[in-house]
């Protein structure tokens, strides 16, 4: 082959998409430390139906499923979708929510690099939409919950929905705190009453703080790294600080802080992990900001005003379809085209 | 990507830079070529000399084989303004004079001048000239015996460069940042020649008037910016330390590192008053006006996978594998031969090549230099490329323009700005050859444009073509309706038309049409008598014509059929005036009657309403609808059809015997 550059020097598509895996294991360590290995359950299912589906539909595309199959792209989707639902959520669901999200969303669309919505995203919406009782009935965490349940207590309800004869599930479910608040909220009580419940932590919700705090360590790896750019985490991140500060001046006895929104639900680990899926996002510098920021608000107003107890996925899919429009309008300035 | 390197970079001493956007820092791997100085070649045993070894028109060959020539005599003068003089490059006789292996990515053999040394290496009379006081227009008129193009890549004949037009060139930028990987032949030479350059900076000045002098060197050249620091120490030229970033040695980039200007897209550096001179090309410059010297030689960096990479001067034409054989030998597992930088380089065709003035450095390629790449995956949108874009393009949208043929939309987002450095394929995860879609986007739109512009010539052609015919038409026209004032006059003084007029007013028109036909048909002079060739240019032309749609028939055939319709069409048009108007007085006639009964009404209507429909009918009656004519009766209409089936049948024997004539 006759081509310049006769020299690379790329990390190669399996290897970003790896890195993206590694930068989610601090999250999942402390998920699994906190929650019980439930979650483990969840991933390995998640990741061998997508593996599963993946291979199955190339096969039917008639494309060679090898290189596709090791660029780890299909695991990611199965994984964020398996820390966005419920943790004990019975095992059928995991499945057809990462199906759904490989054969509609990834495959139908052409593959890797052709989908135009967030494949995870659009996964966990339809699952949201279809199952909203199993989808938020979120597990305590262990110190919390009346009853601890062990692993295997565990992998019996995920496979079988039966728990041991002593445990009920509202002994181990309780509302997440996004859920409790705004539930609260309506029922007008105050806010320093509700924040005084026992599933609220120092700044979000007890357990989930230190995930997300995991899931920030994994995403400044991702940074290190250069496998993402700061514009995404620090757009989404700061619309959804600077509308929530703004509501909470004006009002803190009607909104929670901003804090509380940065570390609670789906905040961080859309800001580094969502968010930053580069395909369906946008590809210049200003419109990642504008995406991001978009996203941000968007979630804010889901968690405040929706139907729904976090917005990060509705938010993420509404910023995809805008995606074509925010390219065409943030086009840099070429070199040599000043006005 | 390489912000890091990037930073670190800047703070060490490039900070009154301006820096653009993007670039690369890919492994510099100069080192090996510069641990010894530039060598010399022995004398080889043929150079072959391209004539094609510059931007511009192929100059003319001014000797024949057999011709002895001495060192530095003209052997192919400049053809044209842009173009470059080619000199002997040592003594000896003219060998071959013909096609050979050239250095080029096509890989196609070009016309070069072979001449076999003498081995005394004598010179022709040298003119050396007064640079610092001659004329300044007879200095660059000069330059046109010269042969000196641009010699860091681009070739461009150097006596234009110094030709500014309407604007006045403050600003002398020397590009010596020499940012591509492996190439080290400028940094020698600022080594070893520094004096020599900056005697070679002044000549430049002087012919372009410029009273500002600034020099790019990348920081990656500690030496040579230690040697042009003393150099230069009791002049006024600047110099300018620039971070290792490729592309910084792209003349826009420079421009813009070293002086903040952004050369806009659509204008050269000299129409902002800035020119750009390599440093080997201000060198060779100097060595015309002062030695008299022509371009005979360059400094080529032999390097890779050699046993001792190197720089030599190496004489144009000499054989690259003996360069190769001067840096001790290409080692085994040597592939192939890039010339150029690994950035923007290409494979060349054969070791066999020459080497020419474009030659700045040869890479010895093998598989562990250079990976294959591994086969290209979906673009992932990662937009690392528009990161590293230098021109601040969007790689990834260019891309999928270019490769869904999207020309329109790839030219829109300014693929024309691409300078093709390859920067976005050097950092794409997916192994994509961007650049290569980019060339071929751009060879497509330019192809585009040249067949719309051949196309638009066609067509004023064509429309010159039918504004000739309609003339002829409306010239014949006016004669007709001449003719058939005197037939009107007799046709007028009948109220109504009997069937026996009609066949009458038929008969006449198909006579005229036969007789305009006949007249059609004397053949015009220039066709008669062909030659083969030109005969069979015409038939292409009318099989062309009639693939195309244009016609079916020859024009004339058409005229002839059109004017045979337009008669029978215009008496038939007549005649059923005629017909109307009687039915209509007839209708006229019976309403004027106070009582009529409903039936009477009925059909009064009836014929009011047939008398609209024929009206319309001879309305809309077109030249080329005979055969929808409902009025005639069948028997006139299979006459009528009859003749013109007859006229065309004549027609087309005519015609085949005409072709089955033995050609002259």
């Amino acid at each position: 082959m006759n081509r310049s550059p006769h020299i690379t020097n790329a990390p190669t598509v399996s290897s970003i998409m790896s890195k993206v895996l590694i930068g989610l294991l601090p999250g999942i360590i402390v998920y699994a430390w906190l929650f019980g290995g439930g979650i483990i359950i969840t991933l390995t299912l998640a990741t061998a139906t997508a593996l599963v589906t993946e291979a199955l539909m190339l096969k039917l595309r008639k494309r060679s499923i090898q290189p596709f199959l090791s660029d780890y792209s299909a695991i990611i989707t199965a994984w964020l979708l398996a820390l966005a639902i419920p943790p004990l959520a019975p095992w059928w669901l995991i499945v057809v929510g990462t199906a759904f999200a490989i054969i509609v969303a990834k495959q139908l669309y052409g593959g890797l690099g052709y989908n135009p919505f967030n494949p995870a995203m659009v996964g966990y919406a339809v699952l949201l939409i279809s199952f909203p009782v199993i989808m938020t009935k979120w597990p305590a965490a262990l110190s919390l919950a009346q009853t601890k349940l062990s692993f295997m207590d565990q992998f019996h309800y995920i496979f079988s929905a039966t728990l041991p004869s002593n445990v009920n599930i509202d002994a181990v479910t309780s509302a997440t705190p996004l859920d409790y608040l705004k539930t609260q909220l309506k029922l007008n009580q105050s806010m320093t009453v509700i924040q005084s419940a026992p599933i609220f932590g120092i700044v979000g919700s007890k357990g989930v703080e230190m995930i997300v705090l995991a899931y920030l360590a994994g995403g400044l790896f991702l940074l290190q790294q250069r496998i993402i750019t700061w514009h995404l985490p620090i757009a989404f991140l700061g619309a959804i600080a600077a509308i929530a500060g703004l509501f909470w001046i004006i009002d803190s006895t009607q909104f929670a802080s901003p804090m509380f929104h940065l570390f609670s639900g789906a905040s961080m680990l859309g800001a580094f992990f969502i968010l930053t899926d580069p395909i369906s996002g946008p590809t210049t510098q200003k419109g990642k900001l504008y995406f991001a920021a978009g996203a941000g608000i968007i979630t804010y107003l889901v968690r405040v005003y929706g139907g729904y107890p976090d917005g990060v996925a509705f938010a993420v899919i509404f910023m995809n379809i805008c995606v074509p429009l925010i390219d065409m309008y943030t086009q840099p300035r070429v070199f040599g085209h000043r006005e | 990507m390489n912000a890091p390197i990037n930073i670190a970079s800047l703070l060490k001493k490039t900070k009154d830079v301006f820096r653009f956007h993007g670039g690369v820092h890919p492994p510099e791997n100069k080192t090996q070529s510069t641990q010894l100085p530039i060598g010399r070649l022995p004398m080889p045993k043929q150079l072959v000399l391209p004539l094609r070894q510059h931007v511009g028109n192929i100059p003319k060959t001014k000797v024949a084989i057999g011709d002895k020539v001495l060192k530095g005599q003209l052997i192919a003068e400049a053809e044209g303004a842009v173009s470059a003089a080619i000199h002997a490059p040592t003594s000896g006789i003219v060998s071959a004079i013909g096609e050979a292996v050239i250095p080029h990515p096509s890989g196609l053999p070009d016309h070069c001048i072979t001449i076999t040394p003498d081995g005394e290496d004598s010179w022709i009379e040298r003119h050396p000239q007064d640079w610092r006081t001659t004329d300044v227009d007879t200095l660059i008129n000069s330059l046109h015996l010269s042969g000196i193009v641009g010699l860091g890549g681009a070739t461009f004949p150097t006596q234009i460069k110094l030709r500014s037009g309407k604007t006045t060139i403050h600003t002398l930028v020397i590009n010596a940042a020499e940012c591509e990987p492996y190439i080290t032949c400028d940094d020698m030479l600022m080594r070893e020649y520094h004096e020599q350059i900056v005697n070679g900076i002044a000549v430049a000045k002087r012919l372009l008037g410029a009273t500002n002098v600034v020099i790019g060197i990348e920081d990656n050249k500690t030496e040579a910016i230690k040697a042009m620091r003393a150099a230069i120490a009791n002049t006024d030229i600047q110099l300018k330390i620039v971070p290792t970033i490729y592309p910084s040695g792209d003349a826009r980039r420079l421009v813009y590192l070293l002086l903040g200007q952004e050369v806009p897209h659509n204008k050269r550096s000299t129409e902002v008053g800035i020119q750009v001179f390599n440093v080997a090309t201000v060198l060779a410059l100097y060595r015309y006006f002062e030695f008299g010297e022509p371009a005979l030689s360059r400094v080529v960096s032999m390097t890779g996978n050699v046993e001792q990479p190197q720089n030599f001067e190496v004489l144009f034409g000499t054989p690259l594998l003996d360069l190769v054989k001067a840096a001790g030998g290409s080692k085994a597992d040597t592939s192939h031969y890039i010339m150029g930088g690994p950035m923007m380089g290409f494979n060349l065709p054969s070791e066999n090549v020459p080497i020419t003035k474009a030659a700045n450095c040869i890479i010895a390629a093998s598989p562990t230099l250079f990976e294959p790449t591994p086969p290209a995956m979906p673009c992932i949108r990662c937009s690392r490329c528009a990161d590293a874009c230098p021109v601040n393009l969007q790689p990834q949208e260019l891309y999928w323009f270019a490769k869904s043929d999207n020309f329109e939309k790839a030219h829109d987002y300014n693929l024309f700005d691409c300078i093709e450095c390859g920067a976005c394929s050097y950092v794409c995860p997916s192994n994509i050859p961007l650049v290569q879609y980019y060339r071929y986007a751009k060879s497509e739109i330019i192809a585009l444009d040249k067949a719309k512009e051949a196309a638009n010539i066609a067509r004023e052609r064509n429309e010159f073509r039918l504004a000739r015919i309609e003339r002829e038409k409306q010239e014949r026209a006016g004669k007709h309706a001449a003719r058939a004032q005197g037939a009107k006059a007799a046709e007028t003084s009948h109220d109504a038309p009997t069937a026996n007029d009609k066949q009458a007013a038929i008969a006449a028109a198909i006579a005229r049409a036969k007789a305009q036909k006949n007249a059609d048909n004397i053949q015009p002079q220039n066709t008669t008598n062909l030659s083969a060739s030109t005969q069979a240019e015409i038939d292409e032309i009318n099989a062309r014509r009639v693939a195309a749609g244009l016609t079916k028939q020859s024009p004339i055939e058409v005229n002839a059929d059109k004017q045979a319709k337009i008669a029978a069409a215009v008496a038939r048009a007549k005649s059923q005036k005629a017909e109307v108007d009687t039915l209509r007085q007839n209708a006229d006639n019976q309403t004027k009657q106070p009582v009529a009964d409903i039936e009477k009404q009925a059909k009064i209507n009836a014929a009011i309403e047939r008398a609209k429909t024929l009206k319309a009918a001879a309305a809309k009656e077109t030249v080329n609808d005979v055969n929808t004519q409902p009025v005639i009766d069948l028997d006139k209409q299979a006459k009528i059809d009859a003749a013109i089936a007859r006229a065309k049948a004549q027609k087309a024997a005519a015609l085949k015997a005409k072709e089955n004539q033995p050609k002259e």
